[in-house]
């Protein structure tokens, strides 16, 4: 620095070198997210859209004979409410209702640990039948070829056309879910384990008898909010 | 040496399919050519993906290449191919749900695909804006036929299947090991153990010709 | 090429001057390996008798092969193919469907041993590689066990085991659980004489301890494997599982079913001590053993699988070059690299 030949060093000639920079990436910086908020702006109702139909037709398919669906959640304290979209930790309750506006049952999110990643299921309760009456593996990195029979085996699913999660008098679940050896179910609610794949379908068996063994009686008790939803409003 | 443009700008686009393939020859981008290459489809998805974003940031960089200090360079060419990488996303999500689940983080982890900013840095700063678009879509093609290359051989071991086809018979045992991250390292080392064969063989037809002549 | 020459010069020590060659060393174990493939076909019958024939053909074929696809001479009168195969066929189960014996033999070869330049080069047992492929690919058909000691084995093969190639095999009703897998997931503990005289299901050759330690011994006293190995295996791995037994005994097996069920006792004699795949100096040879038995005690008590004892010695050969370099010797004569830096 030489303060005392200001002359030598004349300000105009040399502008300021951080300028150039300065322009180049706050130009680019602002071309960017006009870029990224018009394609976000341009893509979000098909996204929108395509989340809604794939979640529907996962709860078509566990709640058997429903054909409009409602979405609620269940509060820490135990009350049911109406909800919409998807939040980090917010326990959501499908029901599922036929052509004449009854309620078919309700199609219940359950995660936990799987053998190689969280498994994400989703389960449809009958609360006439006081059993699960539908089984989708939802998100699974469970090994190709092994683990994944979870979501295929004909067998392994069979399981969940009436397992049995009634309550008793206390209004808890009377028979918490077990998982069996393959070929040893002999009650209700007993599931029957895939061989070479023991790990995975007790994860499933587990992560069932958790959510159902905390949900169920708090459904079982809120009944009503759902069977009076198709009332107060309508699915798509 | 052919100087003719129309020939130069061909093998631009030629050089990336073949004779300068990012998987079989520079063996860049390893990333997702082992991790989501155990389906076709898969692989078809990724390398679109990853050519989209390569044409579209070549393009950007080659127009602005007068624009942007050498100083920012490579922050100015990371913050437009992340750009492209969340569009990429978003489209992906529009088309399929189920897609987007499969590729998973490995549509975000475009943004680093040393391919990407090495054509950016090496061509696309250098040149015009047709070259540049030329260059990246050949290297895009070669990338993408270079995982189907791979997919294909590990979704057809792996599972029997091509595309979701059956080819073999119903009662086909799957070598499950090749749709595992194991048999990405498989295909990977056979296909390169073929391409170095035939460079060698072609060499030494070359080296044969020169004596004989 | 005189590979067999360079494969002496690495032996473990003592380094003795001796007139034994490769060959000499090598036949010698497949002398050893013998009795316990004889026992194994008497336990499990043809099948067992097939798998090793398979697995063995399968080896010494590739190996002659590529040999020649590689224009040297064929190194298949060193015996180690016939090794390699016969230890390979001894780590599967009996009722596996041959075509997977003859990959698995073709891949030990093939990917363990040549990909690394030919035997002297593989830093890993050839043998295990294969069955680690095979157990990767077909997960199911090698974790189907066939019970020992059923009355018209000699007769009759299980049903799996003529299966098309590359077809789904078709598995026999009878199949039977492991004592380690039983263990694992039913908590169920097989009598500990059972194990050691080798009358339980499993796979070929892991049946009875008593024989592969006979045949362990006569190797050990002729100089041709280096005791250390298996005895610092079976220390570390029966001292741990001593204490969790002593902390939990529900939850965790005692030490004598630890060492005598599954391919610990294989493992530990004739695949850990791999001349080529192990450390060289004492002090090596013993960090890479107590690795190994740590790795098993790991795998069996914590791990996915039943059985952890493949993992674990390929996780000592791979390591094995690692702590060759932390541990070497000083050469005579000179100041230690310690004090040197």
């Amino acid at each position: 620095m030489n303060h005392h030949h200001p002359t030598l060093n004349p300000p105009a000639a040399e502008p300021p070198s951080s300028w150039p920079m300065i322009r180049a990436l706050a130009g680019i910086g602002i071309l960017c997210s006009l870029l990224i908020v018009s394609t976000w702006q341009l893509t979000l109702p098909t996204i929108t859209k395509k989340k809604n139909e794939y979640l529907e037709k996962a709860i078509y398919q566990v709640l058997p004979g429903a054909t409009s669906k409602k979405t609620f959640k269940i509060t820490p304290d135990g009350k049911i409410e109406q909800f919409e979209g998807e939040e980090r930790g917010v326990q959501r309750v499908f029901a599922g209702y036929d052509d004449q506006g009854r309620l078919v049952g309700l199609a219940i999110e359950a995660r936990g640990q799987g053998f190689q990643d969280v498994l994400k299921i989703l389960y449809g309760f009958s609360p006439e039948k006081q059993a699960i009456i539908g089984m989708r593996v939802l998100e699974s990195k469970e090994t190709p070829g092994l683990g994944d029979k979870i979501e295929k085996d004909p067998d392994f699913l069979a399981n969940f056309k009436e397992l049995d999660v009634s309550l008793d008098e206390n209004a808890q679940i009377r028979n918490p879910i077990v998982p069996v050896k393959h070929g040893t179910k002999a009650n209700p609610w007993e599931i029957d384990s895939i061989t070479g794949a023991t790990i995975s379908s007790k994860a499933v068996a587990n992560i069932l008898r958790e959510n159902t063994l905390r949900l169920i009686p708090v459904v079982m008790k809120n009944l009503q909010a759902f069977e009076d939803g198709s009332l107060a409003g309508n699915g798509p | 040496m052919n100087t003719d443009p129309a020939h130069l700008s061909t093998n631009e686009f030629i050089k990336g399919l073949w004779r300068e393939n990012p998987i079989f020859v520079q063996v860049l981008g390893m990333c997702p050519a082992l991790a989501v290459t155990n389906s076709v489809i898969n692989a078809i998805a990724m390398g679109l993906a990853t050519t989209f974003v390569l044409i579209m940031s070549s393009m950007l960089v080659s127009s602005l290449r007068s624009f942007i200090p050498r100083q920012v360079r490579i922050a100015s060419y990371i913050l437009i191919i992340a750009t492209f990488v969340t569009v990429a996303e978003y489209f992906i999500q529009a088309i399929s749900i189920e897609l987007h689940k499969n590729l998973g983080a490995f549509i975000a982890l475009i943004v680093v695909n040393c391919l990407i900013l090495g054509r950016a840095e090496a061509f696309a700063s250098k040149n015009t804006i047709w070259p540049a678009f030329l260059d990246a879509a050949g290297m895009g093609l070669g990338f993408t036929f270079a995982l189907i290359c791979l997919g294909g051989v590990r979704e057809l071991i792996g599972n029997g299947t091509l595309l979701g086809y059956m080819i073999f018979s119903e009662n086909y045992q799957p070598w499950i090991v090749m749709i595992l991250p194991g048999g990405g390292f498989f295909s990977l080392g056979a296909w390169l153990l073929l391409f170095n064969w035939m460079k060698s063989r072609k060499e030494r037809l070359n080296l044969a010709a020169e004596n004989s002549r | 090429m005189s590979l067999p020459k360079k494969t002496l010069e690495i032996r473990t020590s003592p380094h003795l001057k001796s007139p034994i060659q490769t060959d000499t060393i090598m036949r010698n174990v497949v002398y050893a390996l013998l009795p316990v493939a004889a026992f194994a076909v008497y336990l499990f019958g043809l099948a067992a008798l097939l798998v090793l024939l398979v697995s063995t053909l399968a080896a010494v074929l590739t190996e002659h092969f590529l040999c020649i696809l590689n224009h040297r001479e064929s190194t298949i009168g060193d015996w180690s193919a016939v090794i390699t195969g016969l230890l390979l066929g001894l780590t599967l189960p009996p009722a596996l469907p041959l075509w997977m014996v003859a990959c698995g033999g073709i891949i030990a070869i093939a990917l363990g041993k040549f990909m690394f330049g030919g035997l002297g080069y593989n830093s890993f047992n050839p043998a295990l590689v294969g069955r680690a492929v095979l157990q990767a690919s077909f997960p199911v058909a090698i974790t189907t066990w066939y019970p020992a000691m059923t009355p018209d084995r000699f007769s009759s093969l299980p049903a799996s085991s003529l299966t098309m190639p590359f077809m789904k095999p078709v598995w026999d009703t009878v199949t039977t659980a492991t004592p380690l897998g039983q263990m694992k997931f039913e908590h169920i503990a097989a009598e500990t004489d059972k194990l050691f005289f080798g009358m339980s299901g499993g796979s070929v050759g892991e049946t009875s301890a008593l024989i592969i330690l006979i045949c362990g011994a006569y190797l050990a006293a002729r100089n041709m494997l280096n005791w250390r190995i298996p005895v610092t295996i079976f220390a570390v791995v029966a001292g741990l599982t001593a204490i969790f037994h002593g902390i939990s005994p529900e939850t965790y097996p005692t030490p004598q079913f630890m060492l005598f069920s599954g391919g610990l006792m294989l493992g530990a004699v004739f695949m850990a001590t791999d001349m080529v795949a192990s450390p060289l100096t004492t002090p090596g040879v013993i960090v890479y053993s107590a690795v190994i038995g740590v790795m098993i005690v790991v795998i069996r008590f914590w791990g996915g699988l039943p059985e952890g004892v493949m993992y674990a010695i390929l996780f000592g050969n791979a390591v094995s070059p690692l702590i060759e370099r932390s541990i070497q010797p000083r050469v005579y004569g000179t100041t230690s690299r310690r004090a040197k830096a």
